[in-house]
C-alpha cells in the first residue's frame, strides 16, 4: 500500500448526501476478477449517459477535476452494500482522500484497508471546503496526516481526528497485512507451539 | 467460567493490541471462486506468498451449472471466475477439488464431510454461511475479500471478541418437525438482527438430540439471525461423525484429539450476555411468508395482516412484502400454490436432507405443472444417495436429479426462478430476487418441500406421513 503522509491535490466538489455504493460502483461490475480497472466505472450512473457517452456536467468529467485526488462531499457517503469494489473504484480513479460530515461504517473501514483516508469534518467546514474545491485548478487542498490538518488554499489550517492505529498504518503505508506481518515471529511461535500441543491437526495434502 | 466461544478464541490468540484487537490464528481457510480472485491478485501484486497452502482448500460452487458436467460452462463471466480460480490454485499450490471430481460441492458441505472442518478449529471463508461449520464445535465465520487476502498472507485475522449468546432448546421435537423448523422458529423469535455482535451457542436437549446435519442446518442460519457465528459443543454425536473421514485424524491422533475436544464445553458457571429459551414441543413445521427469514408462520396458520403491525413503518413494510410475494392477508398458507420446489443448498443439501425428502416422496408423484429439483450439496452426497437408491425415488416422483452446487439458492448460475414464480425452497434466504429476479421464495424444511411438490401447494407434511 502507498503511504499516506502529505497529499496536495485537486479537490472535486460533490455536493450531495447519501451517495451509495451502487452509485460509486454498480453491481453489474462486481463479476470482475480484479480490483484494478474499476476507475473507469467509478460513479458510473452519475458520470455516463445510457449510450456510454460522458455527461459533460458531471464534475469528474470536467477539467481539472478529471485529475482530482480529493473528494469533498456530504453526509453518509458510501452507504449501501459492503462491496470493497467501492474503495477499489475510487482508488483506481485516483482519489486518495474523501472529506465528508459522515461515512457509512463498512465503507469507512474499507477505505483504510485500501489506502484511502476518509476525513470526518462538520457540515459547515465541508461547505467551506466545497467552495474552495469549486475554484478549480488554482485551488488545491493539502491534507497533512502527520499533523492531522487540512490546509485550505488561503493557508487556514483545519484540524481533524483519526483513529491512532489507522493513522499509523496509513503513514507507514502498511495495510492490515503489512502490520500483521510485523508480528510474524509471534505467528511462527504460535504455529510451533500448536504443532507440539495439537499434533492431530491435519494438513491438507492431496495425493 | 469461560464459554465455549471464549475457550476456542483464547486458544487462537497470537497477539493483542492495546485496543483489544487480537491477531487470531486461523486453522482452516476455505476458498471459492467468487470472493477470492482479488485476494490472489493482491498477493501477486505485493509479492507475498500464501502462508499455509496446507491449511487451505478451494472448490467451485456458486457459479457452476448443475447440469451435465461434461458440457462447457456457457456464461462467460462464470467461466472466467472458475478458470481464474483454477489458475490461482495452480500458481499458489492450493489443494483444490475440481468441478469434475466427486469431492466437489458447496464449500460448507465439503468441509465437514471431508473431515477438513474439525472441533476446536477456527475456520473462515469469504462467505457468510461459513457459520455452518460451527455445528462441529468450531469457531467459523465469513469474511470479506481483504480479509481473505489477510488470511492467505498471514494465516491470521485481526478481530475483536464477540459477545456470547446462548439459545436453549429443551424437550423433544414433534414428528414432522426438523432442525430447519427449529432455526426458523429461533429467527422468528429473535429477528434478523437478534444475534448482532454475538456468537450464538445452541444448547439444550433438543439440540443434543439432533444429528450433525441438523446441527449444521441450525448453525448455517445463525447469520440470518444476525450472529457472527453459531456453535454447538462437540459431543459423542460429533466424534462419531468425524471419525474415519478422509482428512480427520486417525488412530492414536484421533483419540488425542477427542480428549481435547471433550474440554470444549461452556463451563457450568459461564456467563452469557444473552440467553434465550425455546420449548421444542411448541415448534410446528414453519414456512416464511415474507422476504426476510424472520417472517415465519406455522404451516397451519394464515398470512399475517399488516393492520396488526405494531407501527406504521412495519405496516408499510409488511404490505410491500405481501405485494412482492403475491399474497393476501388472512390467506391460509396451505392454500398457496407453488410453481417450483428446490431441495438443496448448504442449509439442506446433505444426505440426511435427501433421505427426509425421499421418505415423503416414496410412491408419490410431483403435482402437475410443478418444477421440482434436488441438488445434492456435493458429489459425495450424490453418490451416497444413488447408492441408497434415493435418486430413483426422486426421479420416479418426477424430480430433476442434478449435479452438486449452490444452484437455485442464489441467482448466480443457470438455475433461476423467472419473475413471479413461487418456490418452496430449503435454502436460507428469501430476499427479493435471491433465487432470480422477481422470484418468490418460501423457506421450509426438506420434508415440507417434498410435501409441497406432491400437492402443488404449501402443505403440512404431517398430513402425508
Ligand atoms: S448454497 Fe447458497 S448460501 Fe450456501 S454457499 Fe451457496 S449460495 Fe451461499
Amino acid at each position: 500500500m502507498q503511504p499516506f503522509t502529505i497529499l496536495t491535490g485537486i479537490a472535486a466538489p460533490l455536493p450531495e448526501a447519501n451517495i451509495d455504493t451502487d452509485k460509486i460502483i454498480p453491481s453489474r461490475f462486481l463479476k470482475t476478477i480484479q480490483r484494478s480497472g474499476l476507475g473507469r466505472n467509478a460513479f458510473d450512473p452519475m458520470r455516463y449517459n445510457e449510450d456510454g457517452s460522458e455527461k459533460p456536467d458531471f464534475v469528474l468529467n470536467r477539467e481539472p477535476y478529471r485529475h482530482a485526488e480529493i473528494l469533498v462531499t456530504y453526509e453518509n457517503f458510501g452507504c449501501g452494500s459492503s462491496r470493497e469494489h467501492a474503495p477499489w473504484a475510487l482508488l483506481d480513479f485516483g482519489i486518495r482522500c474523501v472529506i465528508a460530515p459522515s461515512f457509512a461504517d463498512i465503507f469507512h473501514g474499507n477505505c483504510f484497508k485500501n489506502g484511502i483516508l476518509p476525513i470526518r469534518l462538520p457540515r459547515d467546514v465541508c461547505e467551506a471546503l466545497m467552495q474552495d474545491a469549486a475554484q478549480g485548478g488554482n485551488s488545491r487542498l493539502t491534507v497533512d496526516l502527520e499533523r492531522q490538518r487540512v490546509i485550505r488554499p488561503d493557508g487556514e489550517e483545519i484540524p481533524f481526528e483519526v483513529d491512532a492505529m489507522r493513522r499509523r498504518l496509513l503513514l507507514e503505508g502498511l495495510d492490515d497485512i503489512g502490520q500483521t506481518l510485523q508480528h510474524a515471529p509471534a505467528i511462527e511461535r504460535f504455529e510451533q507451539n500448536r504443532a507440539a500441543s495439537s499434533p492431530w491437526m491435519p494438513s491438507i495434502v492431496l495425493t | 467460567m469461560p464459554t465455549l466461544f471464549d475457550k476456542i478464541w483464547d486458544a487462537h490468540v497470537v497477539d493483542r493490541f492495546e485496543d483489544g484487537t487480537a491477531i487470531l490464528y486461523i486453522d482452516r481457510h476455505l476458498v471459492h471462486e467468487v470472493t477470492s480472485p482479488q485476494a490472489f491478485e493482491g498477493l501477486r501484486l505485493s509479492g507475498r506468498r500464501l502462508r499455509r497452502p496446507d491449511a487451505t482448500i478451494a472448490v467451485v460452487d456458486h457459479n457452476v451449472p448443475t447440469s451435465d458436467r461434461s458440457l462447457p460452462i456457457e456464461e462467460p463471466q462464470s467461466r472466467l471466475q472458475i478458470e481464474t480460480l483454477e489458475r490461482n490454485v495452480e500458481e499458489f499450490g492450493v489443494p483444490y477439488f475440481p468441478l469434475k471430481s466427486r469431492d466437489q460441492g458447496i464449500v460448507h458441505v465439503v468441509g465437514p464431510e471431508q473431515g477438513l472442518s474439525l472441533p476446536g478449529m477456527t475456520i473462515v471463508c469469504g462467505d457468510s454461511h461459513t457459520s455452518t461449520h460451527g455445528a462441529l464445535g468450531a469457531l467459523a465465520f465469513g469474511i470479506g475479500t481483504s480479509e481473505v487476502e489477510h488470511v492467505m498472507a498471514t494465516q491470521t485475522l485481526l478481530q475483536k471478541p464477540a459477545k456470547n449468546m446462548k439459545i436453549l432448546v429443551e424437550g423433544t421435537l414433534a414428528p414432522g418437525v426438523s432442525a430447519k423448523d427449529v432455526m426458523l422458529a429461533i429467527i422468528g423469535r429473535i429477528g434478523t438482527a437478534g444475534g448482532t455482535g454475538h456468537v450464538i451457542e445452541f444448547a439444550g436437549s433438543a439440540i443434543r438430540g439432533l444429528d450433525m446435519a441438523g446441527r449444521m442446518t441450525i448453525c448455517n442460519m445463525s447469520i440470518e439471525a444476525g450472529a457472527r457465528a453459531g456453535l454447538v459443543a462437540p459431543d459423542e454425536t460429533t466424534f462419531a461423525y468425524v471419525k474415519g473421514r478422509r482428512f480427520a485424524p486417525q488412530g492414536a491422533a484421533f483419540d488425542q484429539a477427542v480428549a481435547y475436544w471433550r474440554t470444549l464445553v461452556s463451563d457450568e458457571d459461564a456467563v452469557f450476555d444473552t440467553v434465550i429459551e425455546l420449548a421444542a414441543e411448541e415448534i410446528a413445521p414453519l414456512v416464511t411468508w415474507g422476504t426476510s427469514p424472520e417472517d415465519v408462520v406455522a404451516i397451519t396458520g394464515t398470512v399475517p395482516d399488516p393492520a396488526s403491525a405494531a407501527d406504521e413503518a412495519r405496516r408499510a413494510q409488511m404490505q410491500r412484502m405481501l405485494d412482492y410475494m403475491g399474497l393476501t392477508a388472512g390467506q391460509k398458507l396451505s392454500e398457496v400454490a407453488v410453481d417450483a420446489v428446490f431441495i438443496g443448498s448448504c442449509t439442506n443439501g446433505r444426505i440426511e436432507d435427501m433421505r427426509a425428502a425421499a421418505r415423503v416422496l416414496a410412491g408419490r408423484r410431483v403435482a402437475p405443472g410443478v418444477r421440482a429439483m434436488v441438488v445434492p450439496g456435493s458429489g459425495l452426497v450424490k453418490a451416497q444417495a444413488e447408492q441408497e437408491g434415493l435418486d430413483r425415488i426422486f426421479l420416479d416422483a418426477g424430480f430433476e436429479w442434478r449435479e452438486a452446487g449452490c444452484s437455485m439458492c442464489l441467482g448466480m448460475n443457470p438455475d433461476k426462478l423467472t419473475p413471479g414464480q413461487r418456490c418452496a425452497s430449503t435454502s436460507n434466504r428469501n430476499f427479493e430476487g435471491r433465487q432470480g429476479p422477481g422470484g418468490r421464495t418460501h423457506l421450509l424444511s426438506p420434508a415440507m418441500a417434498a410435501a409441497a411438490a406432491v400437492t402443488g401447494r404449501l402443505t403440512d407434511v404431517r398430513e402425508l406421513v
